[in-house]
């Protein structure tokens, strides 16, 4: 089942290129550079120092004990990308991708970003290595997360908000890819998620899948085998694909949670697997959140990280081979998961992450105290207490 | 033959390049495209592109995003497209080429798609992002519709794929000017004469070259024809105009402008 780098960027019927013909060379030049260097021991190293002696890998397998015992079923470990430097899984992709530009001599550097977290880590990443970083972020993310944006900003990165079509992630990812187009021969774009053009979603795969890779490892110490279950947020799906691909061949379930907002049936939500049809969009051909004339639909969640009407190909194909089960947790349970697990664990999730923790503690209960879940914790959350406070006070006066 | 490559011969016959103008179907209102088409007929253009609005234009400059959103905004769809087609196709017998994005197509099926506005009365399709190395199932659905697909090359594309393309190619070739998206340029550099040149080369008179993105008025119309294209396209200027016309002055302020283009195509 493992797809390894598919020929012509295809995930079965998914993914391809589907992009204007100014960026054909563009995508051919960055194909041929990651094919050059995705194996080069040199390279390899470099990113190993990066990701260790800067970001902070390897990240820990904690075992959630209050929590475990909270949900009363399977044990619950939380793999910690919170951890890394920057504060979410985002790193492990634009160190890579970093590398790779400045080995393709690409100075200047854009990126889109949702919540903010891409947005933060590319600006690191280009401050540690030397180039200029430009952020597209759609104006109501600039508002929502506006910490971040400071973050950026102090991190040396111009951040652009974006105020056309629904001001979030998908319209960032246009500004970007315009951006691409007028600049493209001087400019290297960092996509954040494993979505886009090929090779993009193989891309952020490969350098995202060091989270699957050590909790394999870490598993294999702890329990003596692979996880019998993990689970992990699924926005574009980039810290889901780095936790799953390396475990495909292993037997192991797999839960990937979208979020589900206020609920698919209200329309108002971003579970684009579940509520979701086919289309094109971005330069991928993957389920979509669209009307039936193929117009883009306006998506909705708390979390402004999953606020994204499209989802990375490879989701896509691994949804309809069914070798990963794909499920919804709306706004209300998020929050309170992330309220939850802060009490019980003193640690804040990301309320990306806030999803997947929620998700694990309704399986956990159905689950033999004897098996384990691994959730994948892509990020911190101290970005998102103001979006709580907001959610909270909104909440109980709508009660009132 | 199709009304395209029918055109691009009489024209050729009567020592004239093309003037291909674009407007967005439902903007300002889908009577000011109406308005806007006969106005495009009268002063002189050659082919007409329809715009049909998508949520997510990544191609596109302001001036067309803008319009496309407001079109959606008003209640622009596919059967209202259709109606309007159908109208102007009642008015007059000008090559019809629709401009939107593969998405649109995709998710009503390309055989569907293709064969409805085929009926309608559209002669060919652009698609900005539909790469030709995608284009398999497009491409069965245009030729058994006898849809003339235009691809679009760049300032950046190989030879070698320059070939590719235009032999997938019927209709025109689409050049795209500049590094950019659509929308007004201030001066063209010389890139761009060379693309033009480049591609004339390599196209050996097998397709027509139209050249479009950032020609917006007469003196770069002229330019662009003098470097080599068969075809000026213009679109983001006609938008602005409409913009800033009132409903009633439309189809005269359009026909004036279009005609002062069309000059720009009637080399002496």
């Amino acid at each position: 089942m493992k797809l390894g780098y598919p020929k012509n960027g295809k995930f079965g019927e998914f993914g391809g290129r589907y992009i204007p013909e100014t960026l054909v060379p563009a995508v051919e030049e960055l194909e041929e550079a990651y094919l050059k260097y995705k194996d080069d021991a040199e390279f390899k190293k470099e990113l190993r120092y990066y990701l260790t002696q800067y970001a902070g890998r390897p990240t820990p397998l904690y075992l959630a004990e209050n929590l475990t015992k909270f949900a009363g079923g399977a044990k619950i470990y939380l793999k910690r990308e919170d951890l890394l430097h920057g504060g979410a899984h985002k790193i492990n992709n634009t160190l890579g991708q970093g590398l790779l530009a400045k080995r393709m001599k690409k100075k200047r550097i854009i990126a889109e970003t949702g919540a903010g977290q891409h947005g933060v880590a590319t600006a690191m990443a280009c401050a540690a290595l030397g180039m200029n970083g430009e952020v597209y972020m759609g104006y109501k993310d600039t508002q929502r997360q506006k910490l971040n944006v400071f973050r950026m900003n102090l991190l040396g990165s111009k951040v652009h908000p974006v105020k056309e079509g629904t001001q979030t992630l998908k319209d960032a990812i246009n500004e970007a890819i315009r951006d691409w187009i007028t600049n493209v021969k001087s400019t290297y774009y960092l996509l954040g998620s494993a979505v886009g053009p090929h090779p993009y979603p193989v891309m952020v795969r490969d350098f995202q899948s060091v989270i699957g890779e050590e909790i394999l490892a870490q598993m294999k110490k702890l329990e003596k085998k692979s996880p019998d279950s993990v689970v992990a947020c699924v926005g574009g799906g980039s810290n889901a694909i780095g936790t799953f691909y390396p475990l495909i061949d292993e037997d192991t379930k797999m839960f990937g949670v979208e979020a589900g907002g206020e609920g698919i049936k209200s329309g108002h939500h971003s579970a684009t697997l579940l509520g979701g049809s086919k289309g094109v969009l971005h330069g991928m051909l993957t389920y979509l959140l669209q009307d039936k004339e193929g117009q883009i639909s306006e998506t909705h969640s708390v979390s402004a990280g999953l606020d994204y009407p499209g989802v990375g190909p490879e989701h896509s194909y691994l949804k309809d081979a069914k070798r990963v089960k794909y499920d919804a947790v709306n706004d209300k349970e998020a929050v309170e998961a992330f309220l939850l697990l802060s009490k019980q664990e003193g640690i804040i999730p990301a309320l990306e992450s806030a999803h997947a923790i929620a998700y694990a503690v309704k399986i956990a209960r159905n689950m033999p105290k004897s098996e384990s879940i691994v959730v994948t914790l892509s990020g911190r959350g101290d970005k998102d207490v103001e979006e709580v406070g907001r959610y909270l006070s909104k909440n109980v006066k709508n009660k009132k | 033959m199709s009304r395209i490559k029918n055109k691009f011969q009489y024209l050729r016959s009567k020592n004239q390049k093309a003037l291909i103008a674009y407007v967005m179907t439902g903007f300002p209102s889908e009577k000011d495209t109406l308005s806007a088409v006969r106005g495009l007929v009268k002063g002189g253009a050659d082919i007409i592109e329809l715009g049909m609005p998508f949520s997510d234009p990544l191609a596109d400059g302001p001036v067309i995003q803008n319009a496309g959103f407001q079109a959606l905004q008003k209640g622009m769809n596919f059967s209202k497209f259709l109606a309007l087609v159908k109208k102007i196709r009642k008015e007059t017998d000008i090559p019809l080429v629709l401009m939107t994005y593969t998405n649109i197509l995709y998710s009503h099926g390309y055989e569907k798609f293709i064969s409805t506005v085929k009926r309608a009365g559209i002669d060919g399709l652009i698609l900005p992002d539909m790469s030709i190395n995608e284009s398999g199932d497009f491409l069965q659905a245009a030729k058994k519709n006898k849809m003339d697909a235009i691809f679009l090359i760049s300032p950046n594309t190989s030879p070698d794929r320059i070939r590719k393309i235009s032999n997938a190619s019927s209709g025109f070739l689409y050049l795209v000017s500049v590094f950019g998206t659509t929308g007004g340029q201030q001066q063209f550099q010389d890139y761009t004469v060379h693309a033009i040149k480049n591609a004339k080369k390599i196209l050996h008179g097998k397709i027509p070259l139209g050249v479009g993105f950032g020609v917006s008025n007469p003196d770069q119309a002229r330019f662009i024809i003098k470097s080599g294209a068969d075809a000026i396209i213009v679109g983001s200027a006609f938008l602005r105009l409409m913009e800033s016309t009132p409903s009633e002055k439309i189809e005269h302020k359009i026909g004036q402008f279009t005609a002062s283009l069309k000059k720009a195509t009637i080399t002496e």
